[in-house]
């Protein structure tokens, strides 16, 4: 069985290498500071304690008011495996993480793809793009303030003038999930 | 909005074994993605309705002499015996195309078992699977490319509205909407024994064509 | 003395024979050389993740049924495990066991397609794909007996599965099984002694393990590098503790060894399956309403579930807020990340080896862009 790391004992071990860069642990989880995430993340690769050599999943959440980055790592050796979260762009700022792709090359395309559904970008990223949507989509649909854009919506703009605007202040109330503003509601527009 | 692109080094992994340093295309297709994109918009915002079906009118008997409508039944024998359709399978219903022409089903007994990857020797289109805008640029020129007479077949329901992904932000609701579409196959996606109905719809259809009524393919 | 051309830059697909769907590739020659490859995805983006935003959790599984569509019961139990971790519902004895049912057949029929179209890829024209595909089609019927659908199945549901096997499946599953013996033994006949298959496949596309580690390549990819990571044994989820079974290696890391070891994994399936059989009891199929309601409302908190699936490591990460619907849902999808070395499978070989390294990733489209 693979041996889930507890989030309070990561801490600690992650503190003794990397002094203050964590921000709090619960259950499993460990929360970096995003400054330090990159230091923290070669140390978890290459520090015979850890040895987490296959980065699993990386992927975002946005909670309203901050996004969460979320690593899922994996150790092949150890045969173990851990749960790293950043929480970036409080107060819907610029959302930016440090790039993981120098560490592990498969946070490539995965970090490319949060950038292109969620907004947060990477800094240091080799191939900044988006990936899934075309150059020049309106925003990033993964937010839960992107409002589900029908076609006469953005007929009624010019084909290349991306008036939705990202981080706009019609933020859904956390606690009902799946009550995305119906697309036709903006159909008077 | 797609914010500041953040600048990219010449080649992220240094050079690959054997690889020209001249590699890094990335590095250069920045704008062929814009220009892309700009068409995908293009696209998006100007094809609102869908297209009328092309309907069949009823050709006025007296415009058709003997000669006419025996040349209109060996034609009309001929292209319905020997449909030629695009290879290009999109999503899930392309697995069902595939296994429609396997073994099977048999899609031989039709005479259209040679599936063409090129829209030029091709003359129908099956629409298999959902059509995301992103798709819909490249789809519209296959069709585009084809040769009249050619028919267009949604197969499913993402081709035919969406489906179960009606309403998402990236898929057409509906290939009506980028092209006119003969012949309409339900299903999620459809068995291929409902595809080789849809195709002897088809052939039913071709065959009531007439030279002096309306030409085939025509939206 | 080598005579350098003027490199050109080649588009190749969104539509495209040997491409497996809507995949697309700008490539770079240097004469027959490839110089540079850049992937283009998005094709097939349908935006399952925010949908499934809107869905309630069992509705969802209709959305992972068509992610991978060439393994759609593999999607369904990553997903289901997902859940249950979330809401901690203890799933039934015979529910397990069906489910593991038929994601092994369905990994027979995934690792035969991935076959059949890698040969399709070498120009064997046909032939090969139609004996695959003959096969698949006989356990899409065995589908059909457990769920009434032959690809898009929504067998499982949280805790189990929606209906037991009819009474005809079990004298069905086990001819089938001696079927697919026998199509293993006739296709590695024709092609796992092949000369010409040798000639086009070994020594391809070698890639180190270090490397495919650091890229998050899993899967059969991974074992054909001599790296023994099977999630089915190093982290045992559903049952596989208590079935024996064999994992397949190679050493060789090129394309010949990626079609060998979904070959003998294929075969591998039918014996872990019949373990299955033999140890599978009478009772229930899922927990009854009073346990798990139609409507299930996980506590607040996340989980990540990864299976090995066809194509390597799928994972389903949820986030719940309480609600009916998950706040986020994410999908780990190997597919996608088995891409990350394509640049260093492609570059420096031949335009004539493009596809066949390309079709040896065993990639779907359907879960490259979700």
């Amino acid at each position: 069985m693979t041996t889930p790391w507890s989030g309070a004992a990561l801490a600690e071990a992650i503190e003794a290498f990397a002094p203050g860069s964590t921000d709090k642990s619960h259950g499993g989880d460990v929360w970096l500071k995003p400054e330090a995430a990159f230091m923290v993340c070669e140390g978890l690769k290459s520090r015979p304690e850890f040895k987490f050599d296959l980065l699993s999943s990386v992927t975002a959440v946005d909670y309203i008011d901050h996004f969460e980055v979320v690593y899922h790592l994996t150790s092949l050796p150890k045969n173990a495996s851990a749960v790293l979260k950043i929480r970036v762009g409080l107060g819907r700022t610029d959302a930016v993480v440090p790039s993981v792709v120098p560490i592990w090359r498969g946070a490539d395309y995965q970090e490319r793809e949060v950038w292109d559904l969620m907004g947060v970008r990477f800094k240091g990223h080799p191939n900044h793009k988006r990936i899934m949507l075309w150059e020049g989509f309106p925003g990033h649909p993964l937010r839960k303030d992107y409002v589900t854009y029908d076609q006469s919506i953005v007929a009624s703009l010019a084909p290349d003038d991306g008036a939705y605007a990202a981080g706009s202040e019609t933020a859904v109330e956390l606690g009902t999930a799946g009550s995305q503003p119906a697309p036709g509601a903006g159909a008077e527009a | 909005m797609t914010g500041p692109i953040l600048p990219r080094l010449v080649d992220p992994y240094g050079a690959p074994p054997g690889a020209d340093p001249r590699g890094a295309l990335q590095s250069i297709t920045l704008d062929l993605d814009r220009t892309e994109g700009d068409a995908v918009n293009r696209m998006k915002a100007t094809h609102l309705e869908p297209f009328p079906d092309p309907v069949l009118e009823v050709p006025d008997e007296l415009q058709r002499s003997v000669i006419v409508s025996s040349i209109d039944y060996l034609l009309n024998w001929a292209r319905k015996s020997s449909v030629f359709p695009l290879q290009s399978g999109l999503a899930c219903c392309s697995f069902e195309m595939i296994s429609s022409a396997m073994a099977r089903f048999d899609l031989a007994r039709f005479g259209m078992e040679a599936f063409r990857a090129s829209p030029r020797q091709a003359d129908l289109l099956i629409v298999a699977g959902t059509v995301t805008w992103k798709m819909a640029v490249p789809l519209r020129r296959l069709y585009d490319q084809m040769a009249e007479p050619r028919w267009v077949i949604s197969m499913g329901v993402c081709a035919t509205s969406g489906g179960p992904y009606y309403q998402s932000y990236s898929v057409v609701p509906g290939v009506n909407h980028i092209m006119p579409v003969d012949v309409y196959v339900p299903g999620c996606p459809p068995r291929p024994d409902a595809l080789l109905y849809g195709i002897m719809q088809l052939h039913d259809k071709i065959r009531r064509y007439s030279l002096k009524g309306q030409v085939a393919g025509q939206a | 003395m080598a005579i350098k051309t003027q490199p050109v830059t080649v588009n190749l697909g969104p539509q495209h024979p040997s491409t497996h769907g809507v995949f697309r590739l700008r490539v770079m020659f240097d004469g027959e050389e490839i110089v540079d490859v850049e992937p283009v995805f998005g094709y097939l983006h349908r935006g399952s993740e925010k949908l499934a935003e809107e869905r309630t959790y069992t509705q969802i599984v209709t959305l992972t049924d068509r992610m991978d569509y060439v393994s759609p019961m593999l999607n369904n139990q990553a997903y289901m495990l997902a859940v249950e971790k979330l809401a901690g519902i203890e799933p039934t004895q015979r529910g397990v066991w069906l489910r593991m049912i038929a994601a092994e057949l369905q990994r027979i029929a995934s690792h035969l397609v991935a076959t059949g179209f890698l040969l399709q890829d070498l120009g064997a024209l046909g032939t090969p794909l139609i004996y695959a595909m003959r096969e698949r089609e006989n356990i899409l019927d065995l589908f059909e007996m457990l769920c009434g659908a032959r690809i898009t199945n929504s067998y499982l549901r949280p805790g189990g599965v929606f209906m037991d096997a009819p009474t005809g499946f079990w004298l069905a599953l086990d001819r089938e099984l001696v079927d697919i013996v026998n199509t293993l033994d006739e296709l590695e006949e024709y092609l796992s002694g092949n000369e010409i298959v040798f000639s086009r496949t070994k020594g391809t596309a070698v890639l180190a393990p270090e490397l495919l580690i650091n890229a998050s390549i899993t899967g059969p990819m991974l074992r054909a590098s001599g790296v023994d990571w099977d999630l089915r044994h190093r982290n045992p989820y559903d049952y596989y503790d208590r079935i024996e079974f064999k994992r397949i290696l190679h050493t060789a890391s090129d394309n010949y060894a990626r079609y060998w070891v979904r070959v003998q994994e294929a075969r591998e399936s039918v014996n872990i399956i019949r373990q299955c059989v033999a140890q599978i009891e009478p009772g229930p199929v899922r927990p009854s309403f009073d346990d798990v309601p139609r409507l299930i409302r996980p506590p607040k908190g996340d989980a990540y579930v990864a299976i090995e699936g066809s194509k390597g490591e799928l994972g389903f990460y949820l986030v719940s807020d309480g609600g009916i619907a998950p706040y986020r849902m994410h999908v780990r999808a190997p597919s996608l990340i088995n891409l990350t070395l394509l640049r260093d499978m492609l570059i420096g070989g031949l335009f004539g080896d493009l596809f066949v390294s390309f079709g040896s990733v065993d990639l779907n489209m359907g879960e490259v862009d979700r």
